[in-house]
């Protein structure tokens, strides 16, 4: 199992051979169309994170002290960078996910979309992670 | 006929790059950009007779109140309000809309009606619901129809004598519809009601004359017309400006104080707590010299065209359609790309140095009429160019390749 850090350190080598924003961006939203990111169960009221522009939905399950994250959004290239997000903090350990920053997100050139006047839910969505991995962590403990 | 050409050198953040791509700014309903002949009036102030006014007997302070006033009597000849003193400088439409909804607090009773209009910016709905908890008088809705134009007969049985106040804006930001309100106003005369219009999304493409119109209140903001954001105006007529209560307590706005009793300060310094945006009142007035300089008879003109091209050259790519078709609206187009999102579309025009606004546009009641999460809305102003209308095409079909 890869740890968090060489994940990041594998997206952001991916996303080295990218020449200009088209392709960045074009990577994304195939990401963002091609992924089966939730169950359609689990796109509720309740686990929906509401962004002034996009909506994100989150669910989380605990097994074998790893967390699996399954998210969703109704706008694709926030869908994109929600599976780049769920393939960093998914199936870790609660107290990585708790120690992980999202650092990388600057480096492959997506900061702008964690900017919480971008309003598309993606801000509340990492802190949204980091509250199940305290929560779960709390319950190991 | 304008020099468009000419009139874009006036305003230098049009000569930036964004994303490495020339600026194509076409998100002037949210604000409009600021001529240099404004920014100049700021640094004037601040270089030369920076002062707070009313107050003192220096010659900046002087100087300041003189230049401050001036401002105030432009905005009442541009506006043709009877008195410069009906004209209340604020921090913006939608502390002038606070300031009468507040007023109103005192003077409704429970069971009284307030009609608003379905058209509205969030800004316009949220003041009356809380007037409306606190009054227990009740809110009653306009209806609009699938073009976005409001339904003047509905608009018609809702209005009764327990009807006290009607509010709508003028035009709406977030389809660009142009509301009759000439009708509106003459409309609620019969039923004894006052009428509050929101002209933030008119002043830009128009000149509104209060008299002619003979409404109550009308409010907008500085930075929609090429003056400096944090400043605006109410404009009441003075039997309405007389019987509503101060709005905020402090200097300015006080004749005589003491632990007893205080008197308040007469128009319009009874509205006017404490030290005003004194640079942006001025450079407000600034602005109306600008425009009118430039004047509304070309802007509507050439707006006009500029909404044409645009409409038709738009509605050519397959799959985009247009959200508020009423014939009456400026140079505003709220549209979608099939079900594509719009934050996808404005997040791809971005990149390309296009800026558009998307998202509900703080009225998510007309986004639940048309069942949308929002739409991509570009706005024109005065100094955009067909030239910059294409570019905008050029990348929604670019937008709609790469999203499709």
């Amino acid at each position: 199992m890869q740890s968090i850090q060489e994940i990041q350190e594998d997206i952001i080598d991916e996303f080295s051979m990218f020449e200009d924003w088209e392709e960045r961006y074009q990577y994304m939203i195939d990401l963002g169309k091609t992924l089966p990111l939730i169950d359609e169960q689990f796109k509720t009221e309740d686990n929906i994170i509401k962004g002034c522009q996009s909506k994100v939905w989150v669910h989380a399950e605990f097994n074998d002290n790893k967390i699996e994250f399954t998210a969703d959004s109704d706008a694709i290239i926030t869908k994109g960078i929600i599976a780049i997000l769920i393939r960093v903090f998914s199936n870790q350990s609660p107290k990585a996910i708790m120690e992980a920053n999202t650092d990388f997100i600057d480096e492959i050139g997506l900061k702008e979309h964690l900017s919480p006047t971008r309003a598309n839910g993606l801000v509340s969505m990492i802190k949204q992670l980091k509250m199940y991995a305290i929560a779960y962590q709390t319950q190991v403990n | 006929m304008l020099d468009v050409k000419k009139i874009r050198e006036d305003f230098p953040i049009l000569k930036r790059e964004v994303n490495g791509k020339p600026l194509v700014y076409l998100d002037n309903g949210a604000t409009s950009q600021t001529p240099q002949q404004v920014i100049d009036v700021i640094v004037d102030y601040y270089s030369n007779y920076n002062a707070n006014i009313h107050r003192g007997v220096h010659s900046l302070s002087q100087e300041a109140t003189d230049k401050y006033e001036e401002a105030r009597l432009k905005i009442q000849k541009h506006f043709n309000a009877k008195e410069a003193y009906e004209i209340i400088l604020t921090s913006g439409t939608t502390e002038s809309i606070n300031l009468v909804a507040h007023g109103f607090a005192s003077l409704l009773e429970k069971g009284d009606e307030i009609i608003v209009s379905a058209l509205e910016h969030h800004s316009n709905i949220v003041p009356w619901q809380m007037l409306c908890e606190k009054t227990g008088a009740i809110l009653k809705v306009i209806p609009m129809t699938l073009e976005g134009a409001l339904d003047m007969d509905a608009y018609n049985s809702l209005l009764n004598p327990k009807t006290k106040l009607v509010f709508t804006n003028h035009i709406s930001n977030a389809l660009g519809t142009i509301n009759p309100i000439d009708y509106i106003i003459k409309q609620a005369r019969q039923v004894g009601a006052a009428v509050l219009i929101d002209g933030a999304q008119a002043c830009p493409h128009l000149k509104p004359d209060v008299q002619a119109l003979d409404v109550d209140f009308y409010v907008t903001s500085a930075h929609k017309m090429c003056g400096p954001t944090g400043v605006g105006m109410l404009y009441g007529k003075q039997e309405w400006l007389e019987k509503l209560p101060p709005y905020q307590g402090g200097g300015e706005m006080i004749a005589t104080v003491s632990f007893e009793k205080t008197t308040y300060a007469g128009l319009p310094h009874k509205f006017e707590a404490g030290t005003p945006n004194i640079c942006g009142g001025i450079a407000f007035g600034a602005a109306i010299d600008y425009m009118n300089a430039i004047g509304f008879d070309n802007i509507a003109t050439y707006e006009h065209e500029l909404l044409d091209y645009a409409t038709s050259e738009l509605l050519k790519i397959e799959g985009l359609k247009i959200f508020g078709t009423s014939k009456d609206k400026t140079s505003v187009i709220s549209f979608n790309l099939e079900d594509i999102h719009p934050y996808d579309v404005g997040t791809l025009l971005d990149k390309m140095g296009i800026a558009v606004r998307t998202g509900h546009h703080c009225a998510q009641p007309i986004m639940t009429f048309y069942n949308i999460p929002g739409t991509v809305r570009a706005s024109f102003a005065f100094y955009n160019t067909k030239n910059e209308v294409d570019a905008l095409v050029a990348g929604v079909k670019k937008a709609k390749m790469m999203l499709s």
